[in-house]
């Protein structure tokens, strides 16, 4: 820099790489060997902090495996083919003679339910908060406000403790459970609806489902093409959801039989008069308890990021939008939102990966997730360090996995240069 | 300059981790101070029996609204003192937490352990203690609501049961239940408070634990006459008082005197008919109360010890009855019943 500076008033001829700055940079790096001691040359201390930092980390694992050694403990997996021959309610299928490896899975599959259930939900709520909060409706940007500052101003935990505890556990019980159209029931084993199963006609339908989804995929490339050519679509939208709607429904006519059959839950009596529901679909008391409080608390969070990335759109955008005639639905929708969601995204994927890991605290709770099964396989198998390791590279797959995804939808979301 | 503090931070990190590694390396145990008398001389000079209990585990051992400390365990405490010194109350408790039980015993803080402690090969053993006697054989139950009118597993088909994860009762539940084919679901919790409330708000059915632990819980419930603990055991836990290791003679007397009052229950006599029963000609309970023999003399203790303790603690029965009976906490005795009704109580020939 110094050599730069010095050089360059001498250059009379003001080419950018003077005679002389060659000479200047060889003499420097020479001279500058010479003078400085080895002690005090950077590259030297460089190599030096990251030689030892190197050697400070293989110490710790070194001494890692020597302590594990020393304890007899060998490091080994063997124990997931094991039967675990302890019992889980949530989830897929598991009995007591399955094993470990199952059992994990089981937990992984729970936490992905609930992490994927959760972060569309709360899309959806932090969305339409976000924009509440903004609106020129007094009551409507006050509530929200109000729910935004308590959610986001109380622990998760707590929140969770709250809802299952205070809200869940206190619905009447199974024997006087609330009765819902279809009939639902609510009570404080969780809710029981009714859910469609496929029947045996399926087989026959599902080509029609297929012939639906690719009419649509045809009619909707034609649409892009036309477009592209003259400037505005030949065929109008309402005619892909026409499609969807309408070959579906003419097979499920012509199919003999019905292709889905509701699964209707009902109540049963058992012996002693205890009450059981069979059939259906059944929500656990646990699981809703963390769904609702994951999607309320970290809906709370992406309601301020959508706030941040509208008031990010200049105001301009707007009062020309409207100056040109556009509704106001028209504004949000074509104009802010698309912008908005440059800034939107990027704090939105940390959304979603604190939701997924916030899952954890599902163990206070009851609902079997990742962790609260590892919690039971390592008391039971006693391989902590392994079980640990299996917890810490699911929770490191599924965030990455999401993070992946998300950050495919913000590159196709920012400004293309043309 | 910003490198020079990165190495620095670097070296005390590398030093914290060397220093580490030897400070764990030099911990050593110190050998306990081998003691020549027995205990029972150091208790009789001292005038009074330190007894470890635990204080918070009702109809175990628990403060009770006056400040004194009272329970099943707690009354066998008594019992010792009553033994030794002829007077029930020549006794200090310690309350300890499970954490701190077994340490205050091997350093001779206290004479005696009854904290409903169960005895394991590890602690016999590994632990260096010694265990004098089963006092109460628990397991580990079933609780359910009383109309339900469930009395055995196969009642419970279709049941929700409700229990705390990280101990081996979920195991014993999950084997119990697979041995009889019977269809249950599981629920899990982290915690035995946040277990039990998911089982008095009526999520679950049924709710297992150790048989103590649940006639605790149920005794702290908003109605404890809905719920019922059943008749029938997962799991071998028997609890018994405890003493150092390799003092055969305090171990004696602490073994006899509980041991005397099971033989107590079994020949009939309580702190009621106890005078009685001194001119009884029954040769075991002349013997018993010191009216032949020499049981006293050989365990170093007065003749008529086993007098003083039926009087002023009672027999088994009088004791079981009065904490973990109807009055009490109410757990049916079940294994704890005598020998002689098809139980596991079987104190030793007293002869």
């Amino acid at each position: 820099m110094f050599c730069r500076l010095a050089g360059r008033p001498d250059d009379p001829s003001g080419l950018p790489f003077p005679d002389s700055w060659k000479d200047c940079t060889v003499k420097r790096s020479g001279s500058e060997t010479s003078k400085v001691p080895f002690w005090r040359d950077i590259r030297v201390l460089r190599a030096v902090a990251q030689f030892v930092f190197l050697m400070g980390v293989v110490a710790l694992i070194l001494w890692a495996i020597s302590n594990y050694r020393q304890r007899g403990m060998i490091f080994s997996y063997s124990f997931l083919d094991e039967a675990a021959s302890f019992d889980l309610a949530e989830g897929i299928e598991f009995e007591p003679t399955d094993t470990y490896a199952r059992a994990f899975l089981v937990g992984v599959l729970n936490t992905i339910r609930v992490a994927v259930v959760g972060i569309v939900l709360a899309t959806l709520l932090g969305l339409f908060t976000g924009i509440a909060r903004l609106s020129g409706n007094w009551l409507l940007s006050k509530i929200a406000i109000v729910y935004i500052e308590i959610i986001r101003n109380t622990p998760l935990l707590v929140q969770l403790f709250f809802l299952y505890f205070a809200v869940i556990l206190k619905l009447p019980r199974l024997s006087s459970a609330v009765v819902l159209p279809g009939p639902a029931f609510v009570s404080n084993r969780g809710i029981v609806a009714p859910w469609p199963r496929l029947a045996e006609a399926f087989r026959l339908w599902w080509p029609f489902l297929l012939l639906a989804l690719a009419a649509a995929i045809v009619l909707i490339v034609i649409r892009r093409r036309t477009r592209a050519r003259i400037g505005r679509p030949s065929i109008r939208g309402f005619w892909v959801l026409a499609c969807l709607i309408l070959i579906p429904l003419a097979g499920w006519f012509i199919v003999p039989g019905r292709p889905l059959r509701l699964d209707i839950p009902e109540l049963i009596e058992k012996s002693g008069g205890v009450i059981k529901v069979e059939g259906g679909v059944t929500l656990s008391s646990e699981f809703t308890a963390l769904l609702l409080g994951l999607v309320i608390y970290t809906g709370a969070y992406i309601a301020e990021v959508v706030r941040s990335g509208l008031q990010s759109v200049a105001k301009g955008q707007t009062e020309a939008a409207r100056a040109q005639g556009f509704t106001n639905g028209q504004i949000m929708r074509l104009i802010v939102l698309p912008q908005a969601l440059r800034v939107i995204i990027p704090p939105l994927i940390s959304q979603y990966l604190n939701l997924t890991k916030n899952s954890s605290l599902a163990i206070a709770i009851g609902f079997l997730d990742l962790y609260a099964v590892s919690q039971t396989m390592l008391n039971q198998s006693g391989r902590v360090v392994e079980v640990f390791f299996m917890i810490m590279g699911s929770y490191l797959t599924i965030s990455l996995s999401i993070s992946l995804v998300m950050n495919i939808v913000n590159k196709r979301m920012q400004i293309v240069e043309r | 300059m910003k490198t020079k503090w990165y190495v620095l931070i670097l070296a005390a990190l590398a030093l914290a981790l060397v220093l580490g590694a030897c400070g764990s390396g030099k911990q050593e145990a110190e050998e306990p101070a081998q003691e020549e008398v027995s205990r029972l001389q150091l208790i009789k000079d001292r005038g009074k029996v330190i007894v470890g209990c635990n204080a918070e585990l009702p109809g175990f051992g628990y403060i009770n609204p006056s400040g004194e400390f009272e329970g099943f365990d707690v009354d066998f405490g008594r019992a010792i003192a009553a033994a030794i010194f002829g007077d029930a109350t020549k006794i200090e408790f310690r309350p300890l937490t499970a954490a701190e039980r077994l340490p205050a015993l091997q350093t001779g803080e206290i004479d005696v352990l009854l904290r409903n402690t169960t005895w394991t090969l590890t602690r016999d053993t590994a632990n260096e203690l010694d265990w004098a006697c089963v006092t109460f054989y628990d397991g580990q139950g079933m609780m359910v609501r009383k109309d339900s009118g469930w009395k055995t597993f196969q009642d419970m088909e279709g049941a929700t049961v409700a229990t705390t994860t990280g101990t081996t009762t979920e195991m014993n539940l999950a084997d119990s239940f697979r041995s009889r084919g019977v269809d249950y679901t599981p629920l899990l919790f982290e915690s035995t408070q946040d277990t039990n409330t998911a089982y008095e708000e009526g999520r679950a059915d049924a709710e297992t634990s150790d048989k103590s632990q649940l006639a605790a819980l149920r005794s702290a419930m908003a109605n404890p006459e809905e719920h019922v603990i059943l008749d029938l055991t997962m799991s071998k836990e028997p609890l018994g008082p405890l003493t150092a290791h390799g003092d055969n003679q305090w171990n004696d007397v602490v073994r006899w005197v509980c041991w005397g009052m099971m033989q107590a229950e079994e020949s009939g006599v309580d702190s009621k008919n106890v005078d009685e029963s001194l001119s009884s000609s029954d040769p075991t309970i002349r013997r018993l109360l010191g009216v032949e023999g020499e049981a006293g003399k050989n365990l170093g203790l007065p003749a008529d010890f086993m007098v003083k303790v039926i009087k002023q603690v009672g027999n088994y029965a009088e004791v079981y009855d009065r904490h973990l009976g109807p009055e009490g906490i109410n757990i049916p005795r079940g294994p704890n019943r005598l020998w002689t009704n098809g139980g596991l109580l079987y104190p030793m020939a007293w002869r």
